[in-house]
């Protein structure tokens, strides 16, 4: 391994496997248990801060005004006309500056700027500044905005004009292998279906948010995002300054699920308004405005073709989708990613086009390309398990393939059908009627489904500092976020478990640019990324505590705050002087294109629909999955249960409707776009198996954050095929598309 | 105006637009009560007026005279947690905890109106509403979780229902 390790360093590329871990000779016996969050205490009394409640003195309230039309150009802002409110302070905007939609994630650019031309309806064009947010709200509301309309593309339509010229995202826009056209004439059994998939909107809980403070020419801006390191970068560049006089504080994040990667609209307003003005300003969206303004997971067409032997052997794999964005923004949603390596089949197409449209900027949900991909990919595969009248299982195992099928290259670790077996025997498999609409409970028919889960692993540049001081505490500081994935906990765990103390010994400082820069929280690299950082860092410092005890690091043993070598036990506070540091930083490396990494699962659910009125209830849902070591068995149990009702959400309710005449989301809130409540989802059982990836990262953890939503919601649509015999390439699959052919009571 | 919130009497002179979560978060500081939607979808402004569960930013705090507020901060405290947060801290019954403050309230309210035998949409005998997982379900499904901690809030609540009977 190409590793550099200076006095308070050490960085460590992945080029090479990483075979041993020192989280497996550790024995402070923290790391994969069950353990409660640290951060819980905090969140269950409200003590955890989130952006929007910093309290300053002199704090001056902003309401973002979203415009009204869908297409077009902001003529004149009638400012006057609010001014004279009592409380109104002013209305700003900047044509130039303000940005007309959020950043991506990771980039280190501004996103596209300028709110004069209308792309969208719902675009940030001002904001209005008061003492108190009620007239903030009052004067938002009634300032008055011409505008000139122009003729948009409200509606999604194949006939559009596409863009099929896309730079790559995480995956090739366009890649084929083979002969696929060929392979469907020659084929035995073939699928040729057209999935859709709408729009749907991450709606974290936490609205978008900032508080923008201005001290001595540099910004702090307490902002709700997912990768502050990068985040800062974007919003230096948004505003003209230099990169070093913005910081982020994030400390708590109200969840993100992808809408808070990259810099969104409230945050360069605010922090215009406070320069302007010489105060802090707030800057809170209003739930309509998340849904309108932030980010959406793109709606798809996906044409699915298979080709297989009479045997059920997959000869070729068509995945060819087709999503929207906004003119010139280059993200396209990349459905067939995990088609790329999933099953075998020699003659392979798979590809992405855009077309290009006036609705919000699509970007990255939870799961970006798997979640709405295996939707496509997993409901085609029960298609052509049913046309070969085979069992699901056998049909993934015939084709379960030894290598990388594109790549030819091994997996670094797959455990695939491992979990499709003991899922098999967990949820009582063997008991499902094969035939479609034979089980029946009175007026429910029951069936039960099974898809494959699947997700691409990444590792992204991490940095994290590690502290020992002479009271034998351990500080961990990172630019790094927890936004409910656990990353306070787990980072505190792997801490306690190298450095060998107790787990409330260590304290975490999370989620500030003026620590170490760090990979945030996104794509579920998180835990792999910055859990190796600490890691790393902690390494370093265990072989400086080896040193000071003058004994090898294999002789070494470090528990409950002791340093103990032949016999001689110190705690470890006595051996660090004033205090030690060092930053660990892991990076990827040749081990990505050396081996396709990716966590695996299965989803089995078991539906119920009302032959009489539609409606689909899940009954029960399991998912087992391997993602290398679980650093925490109950944060990944949550991560988990948290996908798998995305799943729900995807495959029965979740649709953002744009209206077809404006653009403008004509559901843009939490009564009319429906995500599962309580009484939508059963008591989900979740199974990990145990798993280590040596080619992953030194912690051998792989990614569980996006896994769980990975194929959940096509185990339900199968699980509806299978209760009614109707196959539904419609999502969601509402009652209305149900109704008409379900069968005669 | 008057209002004894988290057993404290406070006297503030709100705007007449300002709703009881605004008054909380915005002129008190007590932001342990959070805004979600604004528009009573979410639950998570949800807290105790007068011992009953009320989504917060749906009533306004002129409203309110002399009426008694509990928050989330006025049920427990870190290192004297009520039983409920306990059981949410014990059972992972969230996960980004934005919404949490207002599950834990509801949850509260929620116990009290079951133990006073108030039947809910999923009751089969409205003589007896036992608290099966059906009911907690259901009676908290005003309480939006995006994480979707649904299955561990269900044993949270299920636990401290236990001792409480």
């Amino acid at each position: 391994m190409s590793d550099s390790a200076n006095n308070d360093k050490l960085m460590l590329t992945m080029d090479k496997p990483h075979p041993s871990s020192l989280l497996d000779t550790g024995v402070q016996g923290v790391i994969g248990k069950p353990l409660a969050r640290v951060d819980g205490p905090k969140k269950v009394t409200g003590a955890a801060t989130y952006a929007a409640e910093y309290q300053f003195d002199n704090l001056a309230h902003g309401v973002l005004v979203g415009s009204t039309i869908g297409k077009g150009r902001v003529v004149s802002i009638d400012a006057d006309a609010v001014r004279a409110i009592p409380g109104v302070i002013d209305v700003i905007t900047d044509f130039e500056r303000f940005i007309r939609n959020s950043q991506q994630g990771g980039k280190t650019d501004a996103p596209a700027q300028g709110v004069r031309d209308v792309a969208y309806f719902g675009q940030i064009i001002a904001i209005v500044i008061a003492e108190s947010f009620e007239v903030a709200r009052d004067a938002a509301l009634r300032l008055p905005v011409a505008y000139e309309r122009e003729e948009g593309v409200f509606e999604f339509s194949m006939q559009l004009e596409r863009d099929y010229d896309l730079p790559p995202n995480n995956t090739p826009a366009h890649a084929e292998q083979g002969d696929l056209e060929n392979a469907m004439r020659e084929a035995a059994v073939t699928v040729d279906s057209t999935y859709t998939t709408p729009s749907q909107n991450s709606a974290a809980m936490e609205p978008h948010a900032s508080i923008a403070t201005w001290k001595d020419g540099a910004l702090t801006l307490y902002g709700s995002y997912q990768m502050p390191t990068s985040d800062a970068k974007q919003l230096a560049k948004a505003l003209g300054v230099a990169a070093d006089t913005v910081r982020i504080i994030s400390r708590y994040v109200g969840g993100g699920f992808g809408s808070k990667l990259g810099i969104a609209p409230e945050s360069v307003a605010a922090a215009i308004a406070a320069k302007r003005l010489g105060r802090p300003v707030k800057a809170v969206m209003s739930r309509p405005q998340v849904f309108e303004a932030t980010v959406r997971r793109s709606n798809t067409s996906q044409r699915m073709r298979l080709a297989a032997t009479a045997e059920g052997k997959i000869t070729g794999i068509g995945h060819e989708t087709t999503a929207s964005n906004l003119e010139g923004e280059n993200f396209f949603e990349p459905a067939g990613i995990s088609t790329h390596f999933l099953y075998v089949g020699e003659h392979r197409l798979i590809s992405h086009d855009l077309v290009r449209m006036n609705w919000g900027l699509s970007g990255s949900m939870r799961a970006p390309g798997e979640a709405v991909g295996l939707l496509g990919l997993e409901c085609a595969m029960d298609e052509l398990a049913y046309a070969l009248q085979m069992d699901p299982i056998a049909l993934r195992r015939l084709n379960e393939p030894e290598r990388d099928p594109e790549k030819n290259v091994p997996f670094s670790s797959r455990s695939l059908m491992q979990t499709l077996d003991e899922g098999a025997n967990r949820f009582g498999w063997d008991k499902r009627h094969a035939k479609p609409g034979t089980q029946r409970e009175g007026e429910w028919l029951i069936g039960m489904g099974v898809a494959a889960a699947a997700r691409s692993n990444l590792l992204m540049e991490s940095s994290a500092k590690v502290s020992i001081h002479p009271d034998s505490s351990v500080t961990v500081s990172s630019a790094m976020t927890d936004i409910g994935t656990g990353s306070y906990t787990i980072l505190t765990q792997v801490a306690a478990e190298v450095l060998g103390v107790p787990m409330e010994q260590v304290k975490m400082e999370l989620g500030d640019t003026s620590d170490v820069p760090a990979a945030g929280s996104g794509g579920s690299w998180g835990a792999a990324s910055s859990g190796s950082a600490v890691y790393l860092a902690c390494e370093k410092l265990r072989a400086e505590l080896a040193k000071a005890l003058g004994v090898d690091g294999d002789a070494l043993t470090l528990m409950d705050g002791m340093a103990s070598a032949n016999g001689e036990s110190k705690p470890i506070g006595k051996l660090v002087g004033d205090g030690i540091e060092a930053v660990g930083t892991i990076k990827p490396g040749k081990q990505e294109k050396e081996f396709t990494q990716a966590s695996y699962g299965a989803h089995f659910a078991e539906v119920a629909v009302n032959a009489v009125t539609g409606e689909t209830r899940v009954r029960r849902m399991l998912g087992v999955f391997a993602a290398g070591r679980i650093l925490n068995e109950k944060t990944a149990r949550s991560q988990c249960l948290g996908g798998m009702t995305f799943g729900i959400g995807s495959a029965l309710t979740e649709d953002l409707i744009h209206d077809t005449n404006t653009g403008k989301v004509v559901n843009h809130d939490l009564a009319e776009y429906h995500v599962a409540v309580n009484a939508d989802v059963p008591q989900l059982e979740v199974i990990f198996l145990p798993e280590r990836d040596v080619h992953a990262n030194p912690i051998h953890a792989k990614g569980i954050g996006e896994l769980g939503v990975c194929g959940a919601g096509a185990a339900i649509a199968n699980a509806v095929y299978n209760a009614t015999g109707i196959r539904v390439r419609d999502f969601p699959m509402t009652l209305d598309k149900l109704l008409d052919q379900l069968p005669v009571m | 105006m008057n209002f004894t919130i988290n057993g404290q009497p406070h006297q503030v002179d709100p705007d007449i637009r300002t709703s009881v979560l605004d008054l909380l978060r915005e002129h008190l500081g007590l932001t342990g009560s959070k805004k979600g939607c604004d528009h009573g979808q979410c639950g998570a402004c949800t807290v105790l007026i007068n011992g009953r569960r009320i989504n917060s930013c749906l009533t306004l705090a002129v409203m309110h005279q002399d009426d008694e507020i509990v928050t989330v901060e006025g049920l427990g405290s870190i290192g004297n947690l009520h039983p409920m947060q306990a059981a949410f801290v014990a059972h992972d019954g969230f996960q980004c905890g934005y919404c949490t403050p207002g599950q834990i309230c509801s949850a509260v309210g929620m116990l009290d109106e079951a133990g006073r035998g108030w039947p809910s949409h999923v009751t089969a005998d409205l003589r007896h509403a036992e608290l099966t997982d059906a009911e907690i379900s259901e009676r908290m499904s005003g309480n939006i979780c995006r994480c979707s901690a649904y299955p561990n809030i269900v044993d949270a609540i299920r636990e401290v229902a236990g001792e409480v009977e």
